[in-house]
């Protein structure tokens, strides 16, 4: 097991220094440049190539890419050209902030997708057979933006029940302590601040949830049909075992193998997913961080931004492995 | 099976009340925590975070906007106006042909750090700013750049002569400013935020001047990020990075009237549907620059929207460098004959836009209504293109997307019209649309590869060489013309001493330029800003720099 998981790691590298080159010289084909976003609208094209020489900007590509990569190995990612922070830092203070919103929607997206996947199986063709994969159907097909727009309006704008946007009040002066604001509140026993949080993480994970969620439904739903129809299954039933014992020791156990590597693409693709979910919701996290960076051609934090998204990937996909080779022993062999 | 279900059963019931309770006192913390000071705080939704705190080393309106609550400066701007009035000077006086300028200083005026501001702290902020070294700092410094020209020791490309000499403390309430030559920006360029006044004691304690480079990006020192101090109506209390949100506290001792509010925040929201949303959920204030088309939901949500009077010039660029025909004055007269400016106000621009005949909104010195007019006529356009011989005339039109200005709220639907109006006349016109930052800029101001383009520009203050200077001033890319009638006549009123001679001298610059007519001057339009209906006190002003200590709430 240690060993597949090494091998896996070391395949990695030669993965991501190619997504390294593919990134670095992607933004610097991009028209437009961070001097010009830089120095607003009153800079001359002087002024911008003055900048862009003491950015060393004017430089070939593949020389700023092997200073790029110099200063990565010593893990400076340099700062970011938008708000003087390092990059690093930066990173630090999204993370919290989408972690935080991408469990609370897989959270609700598993929590909320497999009881009505399988029920859905063990109800098929009835009312709450297709009243489920109709909602679906509309979870997958309505955009992120229009839903998270939708769900402002109603919630926040005429029902006025839950905030509209941002991780917290403004008003609230909490203490910051991890980063995650409603584990904040519990750590320094500003429980106001906590429920705050909450109430602010409603809206946008239910938003950012939609889509997990309707893949989990229909794929738990398939699967326990399929697993129903399996011998093992009639064997089972053969064996004089009760109901309860079948769905849950064998028909649920089998059927969530296909849901587990379900659920491994979606972690991966919501952070896809947060780029907008955070934009409608103001949500400061790593999705905001690289919509700002694009507008402005951040170049240092959109490098490491967008080789962070691909070490997740590649990290989210060694895990879905790994589970795979706990849950079917027959994948270690392979 | 019974028992255990029991069990289950009465620890789900304890969960669901430990929870209910739970629920219950945070609902209680989280009124009490909100509920007496409502009225006592204003919270302004921003588009975008500062740079930094540090006015000096800023040049956009999101920086600006909280600086310019916790600063002042020498000179200021009448509320409302572009008219100059006292600052931390009460007079300024100029002598020696405007090279010297003498201040008088309010008395008792203190930073926020508790130090006295007198003729020693003006100096040593004059003396900082040009002596600033790395040419990191001087490329931060765009302001200071533009007004002074250079500094102590050039470095990078900047090689100005530098117009500042030195600064004197002739005692306490006098501060003497001495320049190597005279410059028409002034006494209003002493008003912009960039030439803020700073505390010389928090300066040297947080490092003010070190700014330095960290791979492709400059990284500022603690002044300029936790610890500005000036002597304005607020002063910095934090900059909550995680949850995007500073938060200003009252100034006790303002030497001024004291804000009403005790606490100013700015809630950093980027994306405009986001503040609006926010603005009728009740969570923020108010926002800057609303989009237009909003203007009429936000008022019937009770909103106010108040309309500045407008300080920024739209125009049609041309650029003579790639087409012969377009250096006939004629066929740029035709163009702009084409053009009905007054349909293009109606259809396309906020209330309040009005159309425009040269490149001076009409609060600036130098507007004249004697500029030769070229006002919407079609059939004068087709024979001007005629005689010209470009009855056949083709252009390549670039238009910037992905952008929105207070001077042009939807760049591409203004394009249009403009684009028929051209077709109207038999004007062949290829649209070539480019994102503002992502080539449009460029291929317009640094290679020039248009014939026609769409831009436009918003003052800094009152002073027409921050508009036509910077515009006609010199040979550019942009306009790819070299007329010395047009430079000398700018130049010249740029080196008038006196606002009456200036004056005079700018009108007459106006009417040159409208005789050559180097682009066509198409609008001015005033950028709105909403606040709820219960805010006042708010003063729109055409700089859209406000200031917030006289707004109260509820």
């Amino acid at each position: 097991m240690l060993r597949f998981v090494i091998r896996r790691l070391l395949q990695a590298i030669p993965t991501l220094l190619v997504l390294s080159i593919l990134v670095f010289a992607w933004l610097r084909l991009l028209p437009g440049g961070p001097a010009t976003a830089l120095l607003g609208d009153k800079a001359t094209p002087e002024k911008i190539a003055s900048l862009n020489s003491v950015l060393g900007l004017d430089q070939p590509i593949p020389v700023q890419y092997f200073k790029f990569l110099g200063r990565v190995v010593t893990g400076d990612f340099g700062a970011s050209l938008v708000s003087g922070d390092t990059v690093l830092a930066e990173i630090g203070r999204a993370l919290p902030a989408t972690i935080e919103l991408s469990v609370a929607a897989l959270v609700l997206a598993i929590g909320f997708g497999i009881p009505m996947g399988y029920l859905a199986a063990r109800y098929r063709g009835r009312f709450l057979d297709n009243a489920t994969v109709l909602t679906t159907l509309v979870g997958v097909a309505v955009p992120v933006f229009f839903f998270g727009v939708l769900l402002k309006y109603v919630f926040a704008q005429k029902l006025g029940i839950l905030p509209p946007s941002g991780r917290q009040d403004v008003t609230i002066d909490a203490t910051h302590v991890t980063g995650f604001f409603t584990l904040d509140g519990l750590l320094t026993g500003e429980l106001d601040a906590t429920w705050d949080a909450i109430k602010h993480l409603i809206l946008p994970g239910i938003a950012l949830a939609s889509i997990p969620f309707a893949v989990i439904v229909r794929i738990t739903r398939a699967s326990v049909l399929d697993v129903q129809q399996e011998d093992f299954v009639r064997t089972a039933e053969s064996k004089g075992l009760t109901t309860a014992t079948i769905r849950q020791r064998h028909v649920l156990r089998n059927a969530l193998l296909p849901v587990s590597t379900t659920i491994g693409l979606q972690t991966g693709l919501l952070l896809a997913g947060a780029v907008l979910t955070e934009k409608v919701f103001n949500w400061n996290g790593l999705g905001s961080l690289l919509a700002q960076g694009i507008e402005r051609r951040d170049y240092p934090r959109l490098q490491a931004l967008l080789l962070l998204a691909a070490l997740v990937y590649v990290i989210v996909n060694l895990l879905v492995d790994i589970s795979y080779a706990i849950i079917d022993p027959r994948v270690r062999v392979r | 099976m019974l028992p255990t279900r029991a069990v289950g059963l009465r620890r789900i019931a304890l969960i669901g009340l430990a929870g209910a309770l739970a629920v219950t006192t945070a609902a209680c913390a989280s009124e009490r925590g909100s509920g007496d000071s409502a009225s006592d705080t204003f919270i302004f939704g921003a588009a975008g975070a500062p740079k930094n705190f540090d006015p000096i080393f800023n040049d956009d309106g999101e920086s600006f906007r909280p600086a310019r609550q916790m600063f002042d400066t020498l000179v200021t701007y009448k509320p409302g106006t572009t008219e100059l009035e006292g600052g931390l000077a009460t007079a300024w006086t100029p002598s020696n042909g405007n090279t010297t300028w003498t201040f008088t200083l309010r008395q008792g005026v203190k930073f926020h750090d508790g130090t006295p501001f007198n003729a020693a702290a003006v100096c040593f902020n004059f003396e900082r700013w040009f002596t600033m070294k790395g040419a990191a700092a001087q490329s931060q410094m765009i302001y200071y750049g533009d007004v002074f020209e250079g500094f102590k020791t050039n470095e990078g490309d900047i090689s100005g002569e530098p117009v500042y000499k030195s600064c004197e403390a002739k005692d306490d309430g006098t501060a003497v400013l001495n320049l190597n030559k005279a410059k028409g920006a002034f006494p209003d360029a002493f008003g912009l935020t960039s030439l803020s006044m700073s505390s010389p004691d928090a300066l040297k304690k947080y490092d003010a001047d070190n700014v330095t480079q960290s791979g492709e990006a400059f990284s500022y020192p603690p002044y300029a990020t936790d610890h500005p101090t000036g002597t304005g109506p607020y002063k910095f209390d934090s900059f909550d990075k995680a949850n995007n949100t500073i938060t200003l506290v009252r100034n006790d001792d303002y030497w001024g009237e004291k804000a009403k509010t005790a606490k100013l925040i700015f809630k950093i929201i980027p994306d405009e549907n986001a503040r609006k949303q926010e603005l009728a959920a009740g969570t923020i204030d108010g926002y800057d620059f609303p989009s237009p088309a909003d203007y009429n939901s936000l008022k019937d949500a009770g909103d106010q929207v108040l309309i500045r009077p407008a300080f920024n010039i739209l125009y049609l660029g041309i650029n003579q460098k790639n087409n012969p025909k377009l250096q006939d004055v004629r066929v740029r007269k035709a163009i702009e004959y084409a053009i009905n400016k007054d349909q293009l106000v109606r259809n396309r621009l906020p209330e309040g836009a009005y159309a425009q005949d040269q490149f001076l909104p009409n609060n600036v010195p130098g507007y004249t209504p004697a500029v030769e007019k070229h006002s919407y006529d079609a059939d004068m356009a087709r024979q001007l293109l005629a005689e010209a011989g470009a009855s056949d005339l083709t252009l390549n039109f670039y238009v910037p997307t992905e952008v929105t200005r207070p001077y042009m709220p939807n760049p591409v639907d203004i394009a249009a019209a403009v684009t028929d109006d051209l077709k109207a006349v038999g004007i062949k016109v290829n649209v070539i649309q480019e994102p503002w930052n992502g080539g449009f800029k460029d291929s317009v101001q640094k290679i020039g590869k248009h014939d026609l383009h769409l831009l436009g520009w918003t003052g800094d203050y009152a002073d027409p060489s921050n508009f036509v200077g910077t515009f006609f001033g010199r040979p550019k890319a942009e306009f790819g013309f070299d007329n010395p009638q047009v430079f000398d006549a700018l130049s010249t009123a740029d080196a008038q001493t006196t606002p009456e001679t200036k004056k005079t001298a700018y009108e007459n610059a106006s009417v040159v330029i409208s005789q050559y007519v180097p682009a066509v001057p198409l609008s001015s339009s005033p950028p709105g800003i909403v606040v709820r209906s219960d805010v006042q006190g708010l003063i729109p002003t055409p700089l859209t720099d406000e200031r917030f200590y006289t707004v109260t709430k509820g």
